[in-house]
């Protein structure tokens, strides 16, 4: 197998990304400008809310975790060829799930309740997963359409479930979310006098398994063959159904684990409402290439840019400056990629040109 | 039980359905052309947001419509550019494009209002039976839209170059003209839809207003078959649970829980698209681009 060459385990196109994130700053401080505020005032607080000092940082890699962890599985769809719009319907279904288990009391020492929440997380954004995934390989429903109602769905059961259903759940109507997670079940804090949970290093972790399997096992070569070509792979005997949905159920539970280290670390309970961190990661494994290094640092990125949006009120820019931001990225990420496929354009036809002569 | 079905109920699908006909209408100009088109969702949150700013700016609620409306085509030109010129993913693009809606129209709405939550209250369309004269304009499309597809030349040209964009090519046709059209068509139709939701049954905008309407009617574009009438059925069926579950938020004793009756179009989706995916496959060219040889 290894005289097949698939994209190499190294992080290529790094600098076109980085490019790509200067182009989307430029043009967001022109729309600040044009609005009549001040671009460098802004960028400052931006960057003092993001990086300087404990409380900052401590944000940063607050907001960084679920973002990592939720663009590592648009990453491993993406690899597999499909486009998964559905992270956000597997990160909230992993983020209730895990906050009922939590919030359940079931009076174990944290040892094992963590864990146990944690997989009651991965294993309910797992199943949001395989849906989406199993339907296209053994039907063709295109994963867009599945997921975007797999999102509405968990959306809608979830609002059902915690206003309704207070007699079989441990959920609390009058605050349209599940009740606390108690202590024992919660995500231990890593810095005294912050939010910072271990979240974060849920999401490093993740990474660096995501990154052995894609890379250095067959499974991981399959994801990738399938993902470059579904004629090609079923030519060299790897299966392409199944090998979809399993992408895509690893897809879900790392989404829901993105959902659990929310409801476990950061908030301690599931609210209904829906975070928006799905889209968000589209443009994370953008960014960072579908590579799980990648989607590290696209992820810090990120993190670092919803950290520190709310800073920018102070030089009165809204936050919301950072979603045109990230929307900038994946337009320069794609423009830079025309300006990628010249070379090959130009010789393809300077070869057309010298055949006729 | 006995105050549910009423014309209310009835006056109220319809306007729930409205945004989505527009929309959805929109999505198959489009897709049919051959360009998948995601930004929906964003085209409408733009066509919204500035038919209040431009009814605010102006004063005059019809500009006001005006220019929302061609703000939704300028957010779609964009995909179009991006999509056609630059080949990029489409479904890709139209993220972006989703991503710009929203950050974008909240950031303008604290530099113009100088608050997070939404604008000032500005003057609305004309009513009609306590319905938006948008809601008839709605429906009155549908059979211009498929009158316009199936019935004239241009129409059919445009689903040539969705259906085989090679042979189009080869026939003569400008597939590019065509497929910028089709894109700044569903801007014109998607900002109506948008401009609805605000200037038409309310009289404000709020951040995040369309709420996933656009993804919605982009889902009743392919349950409807990527045809007219086909998507206003699917658009009458999203827009008669969001009202049955209004509607059963306010009857006393309605004996089905309103919060599970609204998931049931989302499951309708997802059987109907699995178990018809064959029979409805689309334009078999969506996606594509025609090599340039």
């Amino acid at each position: 197998m290894k005289r097949l060459k698939l994209s190499s385990g190294s992080i290529v196109n790094i600098g076109g990304s980085i490019i790509a994130v200067a182009i989307a700053l430029l043009l967001g401080a022109l729309v600040m400008r044009l609005s009549g505020a001040d671009p460098w005032a802004a960028y400052k607080a931006l960057w003092n809310g993001a990086f300087v000092g404990r409380r900052s940082i401590s944000e940063t890699l607050i907001y960084s975790a679920p973002l990592i962890l939720a663009g590592l599985g648009f990453a491993i769809s993406s690899r597999a060829g499909l486009f998964n719009i559905g992270i956000e319907g597997q990160l909230i279904t992993g983020g209730f799930v895990a906050a009922l288990v939590g919030a359940w009391d079931l009076g174990l020492p944290s040892v094992i309740y963590v864990p146990l929440a944690l997989l009651a997380g991965a294993l309910g954004g797992a199943v949001w997963g395989f849906f989406p995934g199993f339907l296209k390989a053994r039907y063709g429903a295109h994963e867009v359409i599945t997921t975007i109602m797999l999102n509405y769905l968990a959306i809608r059961l979830i609002t059902y479930l915690v206003l309704r259903r207070d007699d079989i759940l441990p959920v609390d109507p009058t605050y349209v979310a599940t009740k606390k997670v108690v202590d024992a079940a919660r995500l231990p804090i890593l810095l005294d006098r912050t939010r910072l949970h271990a979240g974060i290093l849920i999401a490093l972790g993740a990474a660096i398994v995501l990154w052995w399997v894609l890379f250095k096992t067959r499974f991981g070569f399959n994801v990738r063959a399938v993902g470059l070509s579904q004629g090609a792979s079923a030519y060299g005997g790897i299966k392409w159904g199944s090998t979809v949905v399993i992408a895509m159920v690893i897809a879900g539970a790392l989404a829901g684990l993105a959902g659990a280290g929310e409801s476990l670390g950061l908030h301690g309970r599931h609210w209904s409402t829906a975070p928006g961190y799905g889209f968000t990661a589209i443009a994370v494994g953008l960014v960072g290439r579908n590579h799980p290094i990648g989607v590290i640092f696209s992820g810090l990125l990120f993190g670092a840019l919803n950290a520190g949006g709310p800073a920018m009120q102070s030089a009165h820019v809204s936050k919301e400056i950072v979603q045109l931001i990230q929307g900038f990225i994946i337009l320069a990420i794609a423009a830079l990629e025309v300006v990628n496929r010249l070379p090959s354009i130009r010789s393809r036809m300077a070869r057309r040109a010298s055949a006729g002569a | 039980m006995d105050h549910f079905f009423t014309l209310d109920l009835l006056t109220r699908i319809l306007r729930m359905s409205t945004p989505l006909i527009f929309a959805a209408l929109g999505g198959i100009l489009s897709e049919r052309s051959g360009v998948i088109n995601i930004a929906l969702e964003g085209l409408m949150l733009i066509g919204a947001f500035f038919a209040v700013a431009g009814t605010y700016w102006t004063g005059n609620v019809w500009l006001g419509l005006l220019i929302g409306v061609l703000c939704a085509m300028a957010g779609a030109l964009i995909h179009a550019v991006w999509s056609i010129t630059f080949r990029g993913d489409q479904i890709v693009v139209g993220t972006a494009v989703n991503l710009i809606a929203l950050g974008l129209t909240a950031f303008l709405v604290q530099s113009i209002w100088g608050t997070a939550g939404g604008s000032d209250r500005v003057s609305s369309l004309p009513k009609i039976g306590g319905m938006s004269i948008l809601v008839p304009l709605a429906f009155v499309m549908v059979p211009l839209v498929a009158f316009f597809l199936y019935r004239t030349k241009l129409g059919l040209r445009l689903q040539a170059c969705g259906e085989h964009p090679q042979a189009a090519v080869s026939a003569g046709i400008d597939i590019t003209r065509y497929r910028y059209l089709a894109v700044l068509g569903s801007g014109l139709l998607a900002g109506l839809g948008g401009a609805y939701l605000s200037i038409g049954n309310l009289n404000y905008f709020t951040l995040d207003m369309t709420n996933g309407r656009g993804f919605i009617a982009l889902a009743a574009v392919i349950l409807g078959g990527w045809n007219p009438w086909g998507a206003l059925a699917a658009c009458l069926l999203f827009g008669a649970a969001e009202g049955i579950q209004i509607q059963g938020q306010s009857t006393p004793g309605f004996p089905i829980s309103s919060d599970l009756l609204v998931t049931l179009p989302y499951i309708v989706t997802l059987i109907a698209i699995t178990l018809f995916v064959k029979a409805r496959s689309g334009p078999a060219g969506l996606g594509r681009h025609a090599t340039t040889s």
